[in-house]
């Protein structure tokens, strides 16, 4: 049969971003994939080459939309890194509190995302309805919805308003009931287990190799958790454990993600139990970086994020690099997609959750 | 052509003859009053109803995008207004530009504002589709959306809440109802 080329995107329902998702078709078979990226590219990592280090806080939200306050605590990290600031301890705790709230938040919006592509809108409802409790924390906390500009070089903006413990605890307690009637609505639901069981099955060996990290790789069954790895902030201190499946298909990805969703619930309530309850949350950075590097790392959402700073000595960056998961991982679609159906795209490429704004920078 | 002493209709090709009756349809519809009284009932029927059904494009950009996706959500529900979100721009009258507008972007948006049917309106929703935003000395963000397309409603914010975009929206229902959309001809 004669092959051809068929364009996904950029405006298609599938793409969730900007991007455009080339396939080779041969009838209904894949056989070659191409993912198109550049819509979203502002030249990121060119533009905070002029802004001085604080400046760079709200465009680091800005990287990726829907996990903003975990980008700009990675180059936040980065910085203090750099300029050789210590962290207060309250911050830091306070800071994986809200990274964590963010992953749920996150993958909330990955939820609500793949929900309709598997022609199930009714989960997009319930994951919306319950992402807007995660923002309404976010916004007691520091008063934006999404991007937050709330994390500083050397600790936090502020501190959590009052009857903040009271109000996680109870958006958590609400959250755990809701989220066991998502896994009866989707694990019990034939037609979305059908459209993903045993679909792009990824062995470990090639998701090493394809540089695949976060809850797509932990779905083919490698332990690799940077907050495990490579404890930050206080994650060495906290009773959690990572969450793995060994299939490596799609449904695998699927479960990773809502587990961990149940495990940031625990993360956070372990942190609202741990968390010392005053002492200071921010100390005063120096204006200019010596020169030097500046290098940090941590689990987004996604996968490992990393931002690199070189500095020549001045109050702005000589040069910042963003490693983001989603570029990896898209330039896998090939592997992925190959000798699937067309009708397989969406929740192949879904369970990456894809962000473009991070991708592109 | 001057037809009015012997109208051969024999002689007029298919296009000339529709010209012809068109012409004199309209001078009798104007000359009876038959216009003044379609106009008053069609145009707030037909006013009534396309700003009560308009359908916006899901085209996700950026920050916005989610935004959006938040507006169609239950807690603030915008289809109680009429906005559907569809995925065809045959389908849709309003354009929503929700993010930064890349050189690469700024073809294929210009030819989904062209594919969509009139009448039709862009949103600018957020600073980047109005000025260019945070990204105000990028060299790839295309500086406003109104650079190249006309753009009916801004709505400020980085990016901005979903009260926001449904304040747009009614604002936009403003405009169109000021406007003389359902007249039967143009004057």
């Amino acid at each position: 049969m004669a092959e051809m080329w068929i364009n996904m995107g950029p405006q298609h329902p599938m793409t969730h971003g900007l991007w455009n998702l080339r396939i080779k078709v041969d009838g209904e078979t894949i056989t070659d994939a191409e993912p198109v990226i550049g819509y979203l590219h502002r030249g990121w990592e060119k533009m905070v080459e002029d802004r001085r280090y604080p400046q760079i806080i709200p465009m680091a939200d800005r990287l990726c939309y829907g996990s903003s306050f975990t980008w700009s605590h990675v180059y936040c990290m980065a910085a203090e890194d750099l300029m050789g600031v210590e962290v207060p301890e309250r911050a830091k705790w306070i800071r994986a509190m809200s990274d964590e709230l963010q992953r749920i938040g996150n993958h909330l919006m990955w939820l609500a995302a793949i929900g309709p592509d598997l022609g199930n809108l009714t989960i997009f409802l319930y994951a919306i309805r319950e992402r807007e409790a995660f923002l309404d924390l976010f916004q007691s906390l520091c008063g934006a919805r999404m991007t937050y500009n709330y994390c500083r070089i050397g600790g936090v903006r502020n501190a959590a308003p009052p009857n903040w413990e009271r109000d996680v605890l109870r958006t958590l307690d609400y959250f755990e009931k809701r989220l066991d009637e998502y896994e009866d609505l989707v694990d019990r639901n034939k037609v979305f287990r059908m459209r993903m069981e045993d679909l792009a099955p990824l062995p470990a060996k090639e998701a090493i190799n394809l540089g695949f990290t976060g809850p797509t790789l932990r779905a083919s069954g490698v332990k690799y958790d940077i907050r495990h790895n490579d404890p930050y902030e206080i994650y060495d201190q906290v009773d959690w454990h990572m969450c793995t499946a060994d299939e490596g298909d799609t449904y695998a990805r699927y479960r990773v993600r809502m587990d961990e969703m149940r495990m940031s619930v625990q993360i956070v309530r372990d942190i609202l139990k741990k968390m010392p309850k005053d002492g200071p949350i921010r100390v005063k950075p120096p204006r200019t970086a010596p020169a030097g590097t500046g290098f940090a790392r941590m689990e987004d959402p996604r996968g490992e994020s990393l931002i690199y700073i070189a500095s020549d000595g001045t109050d702005k960056p000589f040069r910042v690099k963003v490693r983001s998961p989603l570029f990896v991982i898209l330039s896998g679609a090939k592997v992925l997609l190959k000798g699937y159906k067309v009708a397989d795209v969406p929740s192949i490429m879904g369970m990456v959750d894809v962000c473009m704004g991070e991708t592109d920078r | 052509m001057d037809l009015s002493a012997f109208p051969n209709a024999i002689a007029m090709s298919a296009k000339e003859f529709m010209e012809w009756s068109t012409n004199v349809m309209d001078d009798i519809v104007r000359a009876t009053g038959v216009k003044r009284a379609l106009d008053k009932t069609m145009d707030p029927l037909l006013n009534w109803g396309v700003r009560n059904s308009m359908y916006p494009l899901h085209f996700g950009i950026a920050c916005c995008a989610l935004e959006m996706a938040a507006c169609s959500g239950p807690r603030f529900d915008n289809e109680r207004l009429g906005l559907v979100f569809r995925s065809s721009p045959r389908q849709c009258d309003v354009l929503l530009v929700n993010g930064w507008v890349t050189v690469k972007l700024r073809p294929a948006l210009r030819r989904l504002y062209e594919e969509m049917p009139e009448p039709k309106w862009v949103i600018a929703m957020g600073e980047c589709a109005i000025s260019g935003g945070p990204w105000y000395d990028s060299y790839n963000v295309v500086q406003g959306v109104d650079t190249f397309i006309p753009v009916d409603i801004y709505i400020p914010g980085c990016p901005p809440r979903p009260e926001a975009l449904i304040d747009g929206f009614l604002k936009l229902h403003q405009k169109i109802k000021k406007s003389k959309i359902g007249t039967f001809m143009d004057d």
